[in-house]
């Protein structure tokens, strides 16, 4: 019994690779994407970064390509999951699994799985292009820019299953999207530095993951060491993820009225 | 109670091991809500299903149950095989198994199709391979021949059989009365109540009747005659 339970896993997330890989256009997309845009990012910010400035502060080019590696892998991975989820609980297809010896955290970790190896590559790719191609930067390693990057994406992937319950359509479930994912943006100190913003706005940012994705990112971008700051930013990535992966453990019924 | 509204009302009723049920009535009147119970898919909001031996919808009998939806329930983004493997994968049995139950529903020629450019009958026919793979000892079939060609049809009843006679219980509903005399058992349904728990020959002898749509329907009036009575 519990023999089977590897093969369930292993079988699922096979299976989930296996329909992202027919669908060539959204693999394309997935890779491309965000290399592009901060290509076009690049562009925008070339004249810019001619001009003077304090001596050690970084390239505001610096600046946006690590928000963008940061903030990528959320977005997307955050939509396509919930619209993937969304489609399995209509379909019908989440309750036949369920039928089956098949067990909900096996199903959940599939998930995970199969679009953090997404996420990873686009990460990747992403990195590549912006550390050798485009002179990103950073004081830290570009090793721990694709670790957060990544955990940011399996954060994307716990929030989307989470939302995925509450859509009853895939119309609602790509309206989830602004919802969710842009209070994270506005307060987690991109536009307005955390500290500037009224108390109780700077409350609600502390219980926002994106926050502390990106302050991990810019504590790797300004000091060569992992500070203990961005360490501990990124369990608390990690865990809002686990915390999202488990809610949407406990939406996923087998029984149903 | 399903969608707020009474689906099944005092229901009780007991299917052979090793046999052939079928679940008979027009639609809406509870078919897919009594088969949802003994999958164990339905929360049921009064009384007691068990599935052998164990209360519906346990843990252990998800290896030997198998439920085919009146949609068909696979994945269009998936070739058949894969489909298929997958569902082999998920209750532990072999690649030879993946083959056999492909050729069982007439797929062989499809194995590599997608499965969105299937048409309707196919797909239906893939999802019955999906729950065959498994070898369940209980098979619960909602509709699983609509829209078939007749000769397909045969077939697949011929399987049923087949299953049945190597000791698989089959729960078979549908709609279509002519298909009621491969069924060794029958349960009429209408407006979620069994009006009537019997074989094709039993019923046929009660009522008189030569067809079993003429007999389903002198129950029916015999029902209401009694009930204005």
């Amino acid at each position: 019994m519990s023999a089977l339970t590897p093969r369930g896993y292993l079988a699922t997330t096979a299976r989930i690779l296996r329909q992202l890989a027919g669908d060539h256009r959204s693999v394309a997309m997935i890779l491309v994407a965000p290399s592009l845009i901060i290509t076009l990012m690049y562009f925008m910010f070339s004249d810019v970064s001619e001009v003077p400035r304090p001596p050690g502060a970084p390239s505001p080019f610096n600046n946006a390509c690590l928000i963008m590696l940061g903030v990528f892998p959320l977005i997307v991975m955050f939509l396509i999951t919930s619209i993937t989820m969304q489609r399995e609980r209509v379909s019908g297809t989440l309750e036949r699994i369920l039928t089956t010896p098949l067990r909900r955290l096996d199903l959940l970790a599939a998930y995970g799985t199969a679009f953090s190896i997404a996420a990873a590559a686009q990460a990747t790719l992403a990195c590549v292009v912006s550390f050798w191609l485009l002179g990103l930067d950073t004081a830290g390693s570009p090793v721990w820019v694709v670790v957060i990057a990544i955990v940011n994406a399996v954060l994307g992937v716990g929030l989307g299953l989470l939302c995925s319950a509450f859509a009853r359509t895939e119309f609602q479930a790509v309206q989830f999207m602004p919802l969710i994912i842009a209070p994270q943006l506005l307060l987690c100190g991109i536009i307005v530095p955390r500290a500037l913003l009224p108390d109780w706005l700077q409350w609600i940012s502390n219980v926002l993951p994106a926050s502390y994705a990106l302050e991990a990112l810019q504590q790797v971008g300004a000091h060569p060491e992992l500070t203990s700051i961005a360490v501990r930013d990124i369990a608390i990535v990690v865990g809002f993820a686990v915390l999202a992966l488990g809610l949407a453990a406990a939406t996923l019924r087998r029984r149903t009225p | 109670m399903r969608g707020g509204r009474v689906a099944l009302d005092n229901v009780t009723v007991q299917v052979a091991r090793g046999a052939i049920t079928g679940l008979l009535g027009p639609s809406g009147c509870g078919k897919t809500t009594l088969l949802r119970s003994i999958v164990g898919t339905q929360i049921v909001a009064g009384g007691s299903v068990m599935v052998l031996g164990s209360p519906a919808g346990s843990p252990e009998l998800r290896h030997r149950v198998g439920y085919v939806t009146q949609d068909p329930t696979i994945y269009p983004d998936l070739r058949v095989v894969d489909n298929v493997r997958y569902f082999a994968a998920l209750s532990g049995t072999d690649t030879h198994d993946v083959d056999e139950a492909i050729s069982a529903v007439g797929m062989d020629d499809h194995r590599k199709a997608l499965a969105t450019n299937l048409s309707g009958g196919q797909r239906t026919r893939v999802s019955l391979a999906c729950a065959l793979v498994a070898h369940p000892d209980l098979l619960v079939l909602d509709e699983p021949t609509v829209g078939l060609d007749p000769v397909l049809r045969v077939e697949l009843w011929d399987r049923f059989d087949r299953l049945a006679r190597s000791g698989t219980t089959l729960v078979v509903s549908s709609h279509v009365m002519d298909e009621a005399d491969h069924c060794e058992d029958l349960l009429l349904m209408r407006d979620g109540r069994v009006l009537a728990h019997s074989t094709p020959a039993r019923l046929r002898e009660d009522t008189g009747c030569q067809s079993l749509e003429e007999a389903f329907l002198f129950i029916i009036r015999r029902g209401t005659a009694a009930r204005t009575a």
